[in-house]
């Protein structure tokens, strides 16, 4: 409504002065951003009230079994959650969590997808079943790994194992980073088959037949017309799932708690088990706020990287 | 050399049979367009001699070698599509060269052939630009780039011409005839313009449901059409088509009369006609002409009138309510609903038995 009168008004004042259509714009614009104002003041509280409690939590001694005593202590907690022994290991397996499960589900989501794309009867089930394990919440899908696929005594592989004569093993306890990789890749892979797949079947028919008089094989037209077309949703993958993993935490929490020591123990996990068991708030936030930057620098990286793709034109 | 023989070839996708056994011979440095309505099945036979689609039966040689089962890489022919296909992640030099890197020959080779065809189409500006930041009428330039570098044999065209705007289509119909020219190359060209096939063309494959209806010049289809899909087909504005029935037929000549009642004698060798059979009469709108009332073999009511400039197309009602379209003039003017005479050259016209068959013209028998 408020629009369409701006609009007659600016026709009427048209015809008589044309000068005053860019006051008449300048009008608009001013008139426009009022109206999305509230929601970006929203937003913009909504950002900005938790971190400023964050950081002012971070320069303060906050433990919740010695109340009271909240004086300033600068940059401390900073230094004890960067000198404290898991965060070392809290980074390390960060970034090999998060390097694994996208390597796996990169790899393994084009292979699969290629596979897929490929005329078979039951084809429609068959992708329906590999999408499925991405609508399982996280904490469930943990749970049945743990008690059902991954338990020494009785899970499956367990079964299989003994079918075969071999000693079962205790993966949380013999392998247990590479379980937890083994989980996440399962809950992740059906979101890289799902945008490769989608977008292997935009990949253009009449290219691959160009290609296939020019005389390329199989080979050559994976490398030289799918991969590149491929490019872009793997950087939609990559770019996605790297938010996601980076907190990573309900998966190491239901099954393995961070341990042994500090083997499954990444920076989200490491400042959950300082807030939440050792009771430090200050602790915590300031672990919070190297995250968040550690997590500023991953998304700068990946932006400079993976975006370019992005934004260009195809 | 590059002769392409097609032998009975037949293709069906599941129950549907497309190609229904085709017969083709295509000599060196011919230009032959295959030309035929939508869905008729031109695309389906250029793809089966590129062997992009197995055929169900049939053979197809190039010079004295079967193709038919061979790879379409092996087969010595390149093809150039409607959508162009380039590969949109390489540059226009890598589109071009990708064939022969493939074949891996030599970097001085490949070098050389790429600068060779980017030369011949005007490409050098263009070589390190990607596809998407070329104009349509470039992207069709690259993409018959890429076929040149291969040196083939043949050349195969699907409507390559179709995306693009008039003005463009007829400078690059242009082009391609000059290139057929320089490149002394045998090309195959499918498309469903006949403007195209008329002007392009040494040799005209007419398509009809997946049979060949007529091979010949262009020149040759559009004087002797063969039966009435062909006649129909070529010519623009289309040729008309009036019912009549046999008066009185032998060798010398035949005479009909139309559904109004008028009586013509046609110079046509009736011998196979018998008297009253039902025949069709075929008349380009260059062949009829507007006369005075009183002398004419019928007359009409204007029902509308074209004027393109150069010449004003006449759409006429008979008093049998058929549709004649008759060529006057540009400087022709008329009412709407007027009552006009009109005269046919007889030893222009057409005539089809109720097979859809042209009769044989008699001075072509006596030339
Ligand atoms: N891959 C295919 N599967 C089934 N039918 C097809 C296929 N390709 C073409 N056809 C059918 O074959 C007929 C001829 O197609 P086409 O050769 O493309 O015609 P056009 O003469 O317009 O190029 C059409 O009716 C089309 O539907
Ligand atoms: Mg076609």
């Amino acid at each position: 409504m408020e629009t369409k009168t701006l609009d007659a008004g600016a026709i009427r004042t048209s015809k008589d002065a044309a000068p005053t259509t860019g006051g008449v714009s300048k009008q608009k614009a001013r008139m426009s951003r009022l109206m999305v104002s509230p929601s970006v003041l929203l937003l913009l509280l909504w950002m900005v009230v938790p971190l400023s409690m964050t950081i002012y939590f971070s320069l303060i001694r906050y433990n919740l079994l010695y109340p009271g005593e909240n004086e300033f202590v600068g940059l401390e907690n900073f230094h004890f959650f960067v000198t404290d022994l898991g965060f070392m290991a809290g980074m390390t397996n960060t970034l090999l969590l998060v390097g694994s499960v996208l390597l796996i589900t990169v790899v393994f989501g084009v292979l699969i997808s290629l596979l897929v794309n490929l005329a078979f009867w039951g084809q429609g089930i068959v992708r329906v079943l590999l999408i499925s394990p991405f609508f399982i919440m996280p904490t469930v899908n943990a749970l049945v790994w743990k008690n059902l696929l991954l338990h020494p005594v009785s899970g499956v592989f367990a079964a299989i194992w003994q079918f075969f004569g071999a000693q079962p093993i205790d993966w949380f306890s013999e392998f247990p980073l590479f379980s937890i990789i083994m989980i996440v890749s399962w809950q992740w892979l059906p979101f890289a088959i799902l945008l490769l797949m989608t977008a292997l079947q935009s990949l253009d028919q009449e290219q691959q037949e160009a290609a296939r008089l020019d005389g390329a094989g199989p080979w050559a037209l994976f490398w030289h017309l799918t991969l590149p077309h491929l490019a872009r949703p793997i950087a939609v993958v990559v770019m996605i799932e790297t938010i996601f993993l980076l907190s990573l935490f309900a998966e190491i929490f239901t099954t393995t708690g961070g341990g042994p020591g500090y083997e499954t123990t990444n920076l989200a996990y490491l400042i959950y088990s300082q807030a939440l068991l050792q009771f430090d708030v200050g602790l915590a936030s300031a672990g919070g706020l190297i995250a968040v930057i550690l997590a500023n620098i991953a998304a700068f990286f990946l932006v400079r990287v993976v975006g370019k793709s992005l934004t260009e034109k195809q | 050399m590059a002769d392409l023989t097609i032998k009975n070839l037949k293709k069906s996708f599941g129950d549907l049979e497309i190609l229904k056994g085709i017969n083709l011979n295509i000599k060196d440095h011919e230009f032959v367009v295959f030309v035929g309505p939508s869905g008729c099945g031109k695309s389906t036979l250029l793809r089966s001699i590129a062997g992009l689609e197995e055929v169900t039966s049939g053979h197809i040689y190039l010079d004295d070698r079967e193709i038919t089962e061979l790879a379409p890489a092996k087969r010595d022919l390149a093809m150039v599509f409607q959508s162009y296909a380039l590969y949109p992640h390489m540059s226009v030099r890598k589109n071009m060269s990708f064939a022969l890197e493939l074949a891996k020959e030599s970097k001085e080779t490949i070098n050389s052939k790429v600068a060779e065809a980017a030369r011949i189409l005007e490409l050098e500006p263009l070589l390190d630009r990607k596809p998407k930041e070329l104009s349509g009428g470039q992207r069709q330039r690259v993409a018959i780039g890429r076929s040149i570098v291969r040196q083939p044999k043949v050349f195969l065209f699907d409507e390559p011409l179709s995306n693009l705007d008039a003005a463009l289509r007829v400078q690059m119909r242009l082009e391609l005839a000059r290139l057929h020219h320089d490149l002394k190359a045998t090309m195959i060209y499918v498309t469903h313009d006949q403007v195209e096939a008329m002007t392009l063309a040494n040799k005209v494959v007419v398509l009809n449901q997946g049979q060949i209806e007529q091979v010949g010049s262009p020149m040759e289809l559009y004087h002797s059409p063969a039966n009435r899909f062909v006649a129909g087909f070529l010519g623009m504005p289309k040729m008309s088509f009036l019912p009549a029935t046999v008066v009185s037929s032998d060798h010398q000549g035949t005479r009909i009369q139309l559904a109004d009642g008028a009586t013509l004698a046609l110079p046509v060798n009736g011998a196979t006609l018998h008297k009253n059979s039902q025949v069709t009469l075929g008349v380009r709108p260059e062949n009829i002409h507007v006369s005075d009332p009183s002398e004419s073999d019928f007359t009409g009511r204007l029902d509308i009138a074209e004027n393109l400039g150069s010449d004003t197309y006449c759409y006429v009602k008979t008093s049998s309510n058929e549709t004649l379209t008759v060529r006057t003039p540009g400087n022709f003017t008329c009412n709407f609903g007027q009552q006009i005479g009109l005269s046919l050259e007889l030893d222009q016209c057409h005539l089809f038995d109720d097979q859809d068959q042209a009769l044989p013209r008699l001075e072509r028998i006596a030339a």
